[in-house]
């Protein structure tokens, strides 16, 4: 059902866990349709220097978090918000196709993350642009 | 691989190697049709009379009563709503089953709802038990069956079948009873109840997959849903499915012969699990009756996490179980169980269904209560939910989701 990279991601996920000095953080996702994600990221120089995450949900909500985390670091803001769920998907050498719709969410975590920070700066997407 | 302990015995058994050389001689040198009327023939005839006494000996069923083998559960649960509405449509159009019936029986009844019928779906309480006060009151004139299950294979509550079968005795409608996850573990009696039709699986007994049987009281009569050369006395055409039926006959001996001994010792070991599990974890609680509940059955449910998670961690220690979360179901939909039950939606979604079988030991139940904690506790980790941090303050309303 699930890829290697999937169950690697979800037994061994990279970069779990609150980040306590996060610039921004991105929120998506509903503990009703049993999938919550949060993104932390701390930037620097429209850099994101560093990126974690927290998940409530199934094993590809878990391992769609880690691979971001992974694919994110080093990015600028502008190259980062470019990532996209089917980018993730991907990297995970694919998704069950029940789980493309609802447990990948972490792009959109990501997302959020950078309208946050930039929100916070003063600036919107289009400045990205 | 690690050796595989199954607590997952709901959703299927490996066919008990009594009942596996009961069926070898059915493949090849007892191969002939019953409908013939050569000795081969003959054969397998007379093996299907005796699995029919098997079957109905497990069940309490009296000597001129049917048991008509089927396909299996599914099958039976459709002939026995659109087979008895069919026939019986002169005399009304309504049905009444429950909120915690299999769905072979709810989607039946919708499918019937299609067809000019009509049906009534009775709640239950927060344990799973249904609410017989409803059940009078949704009793007409047009009802001409009433559908109840005796135990819930998901969350393991029994229902009191026995009051349950004195309001349908009273108002004269035939009852009929989805017996497929209690028979072999509890008693199960039609003549004590004066139950009219009563579901059985043959796998759930530890015999074959694709077997099942339909049993009926005498005067009951329905109309075929598969019409053709008129076997199973005409209710149910097809050959026989001699191998499977003679599988079924024999397992059901055996689960008649075991049944005492299935009692007492599963309802041990589930004792055990649901006790090891409640003390050792933090924020689990068990899901259905904490003691009108089937013998082999824990459903537990563990807060701020999702259950597939748990399940794919489990099955790498070697452990089979199931979840009630929606994230394993091919419509992402939630139990419909848990649901009628009032759990919360996203508590729903940490649910395991634990069923124990015949070869579960001491050893299994204490290993489980071992390796669950630090899966509990890695899952929980990376979870944003905690005591905290509850549930309902995260609604994302922009977010597009299966709902």
């Amino acid at each position: 059902m699930y890829s290697k990279t999937v169950i690697d991601h979800f037994t061994n996920p990279r970069n779990m866990g609150e980040m306590k000095d996060a610039d921004a953080i991105g929120k998506v996702g509903n503990p009703t349709c049993g999938d919550l994600i949060w993104i932390y990221i701390k930037v620097k120089d429209d850099v994101i220097t560093d990126v974690s995450f927290k998940t409530f949900g199934c094993a590809a909500a878990i391992a769609t978090s880690s691979m971001i985390t992974e694919i994110t670091k080093g990015k600028t803001l502008k190259e980062a918000y470019q990532i996209t769920r089917t980018d993730v998907a991907e990297n995970l050498e694919g998704l069950p196709p029940i789980k493309m719709h609802c447990s990948n969410l972490s792009a959109d975590g990501l997302h959020k993350a950078i309208q946050e920070y930039l929100r916070k700066t003063g600036r919107t997407v289009e400045d990205l642009k | 691989m690690t050796k595989q302990i199954n607590f997952n015995h709901s959703a299927g058994v490996p066919v008990d190697e009594q009942v596996l050389k009961a069926m070898k001689p059915y493949f090849r040198q007892y191969y002939g049709n019953p409908s013939s009327v050569h000795a081969v023939g003959q054969q397998s005839a007379k093996a299907i009379a005796n699995a029919r006494v098997q079957v109905g000996q497990l069940i309490g069923a009296a000597p001129k009563d049917r048991v008509i083998f089927t396909s299996g559960a599914t099958e039976a649960n459709n002939l026995a709503l659109q087979g008895f509405a069919y026939r019986h449509r002169r005399k009304g159009n309504h049905i009444i089953i429950s909120k915690m019936e299999h769905l072979s029986i709810i989607n039946t009844a919708k499918f019937l709802s299609k067809q000019g019928f009509e049906y009534t779906q009775v709640g239950v309480d927060k344990h799973g038990i249904v609410d017989t006060k409803a059940l009078k009151k949704a009793i007409t004139d047009q009802t001409i069956l009433i559908s109840i299950q005796h135990a819930n294979n998901e969350v393991g509550t029994i229902q009191p079948i026995a009051d349950i079968a004195q309001i349908a005795n009273n108002a004269e409608i035939p009852l009929h009873v989805d017996a497929v996850a209690s028979a072999g573990l509890i008693p199960v009696n039609v003549s004590e109840h004066g139950i009219s039709l009563l579901t059985l699986s043959s796998n759930d007994l530890y015999g074959p997959k694709g077997v099942g049987a339909l049993y009926t009281r005498k005067e009951v009569a329905l109309q075929p849903i598969l019409t053709g050369g008129g076997q199973e006395y005409g209710i149910r055409s097809g050959s026989e499915n001699v191998s499977g039926i003679v599988g079924m006959g024999a397992a059901a001996e055996l689960a008649k012969e075991q049944l005492a001994d299935n009692v007492t010792r599963l309802t041990w070991l589930r004792d055990q699990l649901i006790k090891g599990v409640l003390e050792k974890i933090d924020d689990s609680y068990l899901n259905g009756h904490p003691t009108q509940r089937l013998p082999n059955n824990a459903n537990i449910r563990f807060s701020y996490i999702e259950g597939e998670a748990i399940t794919l961690h489990l099955s790498f220690q070697g452990f089979l179980v199931a979840t009630s979360s929606a994230c394993t179901s091919k419509t992402l939909a939630p139990s419909h169980c848990l649901m009628s039950m009032g759990v919360a939606e996203a508590e729903a979604h940490g649910a395991l269904q634990l069923t124990l079988g015949r070869e579960n030991t001491q050893a299994h139940i204490d290993k489980f209560v071992e390796v669950l904690p630090p899966i509990i506790e890695k899952l929980r980790a990376m979870s944003p939910l905690s005591k905290d941090v509850p549930y309902d303050i995260f609604e994302d309303e922009e977010h597009d989701h299966h709902h």
